[in-house]
């Protein structure tokens, strides 16, 4: 059993079904490929790409989305999908859940046209229009240059990419990509594409500014403050992986990251981690670790030599990017006292400054109480209060009464079997 | 992506083309998605389902999540409450 189709998923479960394993794929976007590869069709993808989709199509692996896992016990798992609940069995699990964006409060977030970055690329990949429109990118880490080189090849206006980190942190992170020559190749692609677009260090935003929409964005750069007028905003701070399924396991987190062994397995036996859940590593890495992950749940326990290398050196990589990205101190004065933390319970800086842990703030304001169950506050107050959102428990996403149910049925002799490896 | 759809966004006829996610399309079209517990007007902040900032109502199914959802000729989408 695999959750998460994108390219760790696909990899693992392609990877499973050629070693002689009965696969199921589980993904709860309309269709395969995660947030990389997402919208991509037969024309615009690369051959990597187009090999790994023509892999998994021969292949017998029967993948299902959208169908959204919303709780998972030992050997058992609960999806969601828009016609009815699914209970799949399984005897191992690959865990390829990926990452999602660091959202941080700053003043004017919550107005129409601010998005995140990660979360403007997502939609440019389903089909929003932006030719002609001026987009301003902020926040940190590589996947900013990224989403305004998308935004370029969608005919958009990027008027700046402001990098929170400083000059020196940034170079060291250009230094380190040498050692891994795909990520170094693709800086080098991105440097090209992005030539004449102003990319301020020491940069970050202040407020964003409007009526319904964002007219313009206040920005920090270098000590001044610099106003730009845009029609979106793309901000985001970097990645933070999606760990909820193995933390429901039991499995062991360190650091915010599954921890995996040589074989990608948990410290759960029969449960596997590849790709973002275990280190932010992008691509390369997620491929690697899925093909590992898959050829050790499908009983070889032998794992090719090429691959471990090539785990190693990306490791390197990622390591150097945590470093160079780390978020600076006055990123928590971005949010003045009304600025809403929440946004699903409009819940303000003001209100929850004062409470000591997160649980107690839960209790007296709502925070993280809504749909989204604090996966964008959790982190959020993690970096502004300190506080560890400790306080887990399925479903994993709103899901109808009837799937809720479902968690406390006893398990029916007729549910679907999903894998047998 | 060649072929364009017409929807119902917030009553008003909108065309656009197939493939586009419903969140892109009430973005595209300048709609808010949904009316947050104080009376904001949201849209898309994620893109990816984690957020739901852009819940919508889709064919009368309430809190769909427009990022995950991609529009069909003829769809009625609205504003969330």
């Amino acid at each position: 059993m695999v959750v998460g189709g994108g390219p760790a998923g696909i990899a693992a479960a392609s990877v499973a079904a050629r070693g002689g394993a009965s696969v199921a794929l589980l993904d709860d976007n309309p269709g395969l490929g995660g947030q990389i590869w997402r919208g991509q069709d037969r024309v615009s993808r690369s051959a990597t790409t187009a090999s790994w989709f023509e892999e998994i199509n021969r292949s017998n692996v029967n993948w299902i989305c959208p169908a959204q896992v919303f709780h998972v016990e030992t050997g058992r798992l609960l999806a969601e999908s828009p016609e009815e609940t699914q209970e799949i069995l399984f005897e191992k699990l690959i865990l390829a859940t990926g990452a999602r964006e660091r959202f941080l409060p700053f003043c004017g977030w919550t107005l129409g046209n601010v998005l995140g970055a990660g979360g403007l690329q997502a939609l440019l990949k389903s089909g929003l229009e932006v030719r002609g429109k001026r987009i301003a990118i902020a926040g940190t880490g590589p996947l900013l240059l990224a989403v305004a080189a998308c935004v370029r090849e969608h005919g958009g206006e990027v008027v700046c990419i402001a990098e929170q980190t400083t000059h020196i942190k940034f170079a060291t992170f250009g230094m380190s990509m040498l050692l891994a020559p795909g990520k170094f190749r693709e800086t080098l692609r991105l440097g090209w594409e992005l030539k004449g677009v102003p990319h301020w260090r020491n940069c970050w935003p202040v407020a964003a500014l409007g009526k319904e929409r964002v007219e313009r964005v206040r920005l920090s750069h270098g000590g001044r403050i610099k106003e730009i007028a845009c029609d979106y905003f793309a901000c985001g701070f970097h990645l933070i992986p999606n760990t909820e399924l193995a933390e429901y396991l039991g499995c062991t987190i360190q650091e915010g990251f599954v921890v995996v062994d040589e074989q990608q397995q948990t410290s759960v036996p029969g449960i596997y981690a590849a790709g973002e859940p275990t280190g932010i590593g992008g691509l390369e890495l997620a491929l690697i670790e899925g093909q590992i992950a898959g050829q050790a749940a499908a009983g070889k326990t032998v794992v090719h030599q090429k691959l471990l290398k090539a785990r190693a050196a990306s490791q390197i990589a990622v390591r150097a990017m945590e470093k160079a990205f780390a978020l600076r101190a006055e990123l928590r004065n971005m949010a003045d006292a009304d600025t809403l933390v929440c946004r699903c319970e409009d819940v303000s800086f003001e209100r929850l400054r004062g409470h000591v842990s997160w649980r107690e703030a839960k209790l007296q304001t709502r925070c993280g109480m809504g749909p989204c169950q604090g996966k964008l506050c959790g982190p959020a107050t993690e970096f502004l209060f300190g506080w560890d959102a400790d306080s887990l428990r399925p479903p994993l996403f709103p899901v109808r009464c009837s799937s809720l149910a479902a968690i406390f049925v006893n398990t029916d002799p007729g549910a679907r079997k999903g894998g047998t490896q | 992506m060649s072929e364009n759809i017409t929807i119902r966004l917030n009553g008003k006829q909108v065309t656009v083309p197939a493939g586009t996610s419903v969140a892109a399309s009430m973005l595209a079209s300048g709609e808010p998605c949904r009316t947050s517990v104080t009376g904001e007007a949201r849209g898309p902040l994620c893109g990816m389902g984690i957020c739901f900032e852009c819940r919508v109502t889709i064919n009368g199914n309430r809190h769909s999540r427009g990022c995950q959802v991609q529009c069909e000729a003829g769809m009625d989408i609205s504003c969330d409450d």
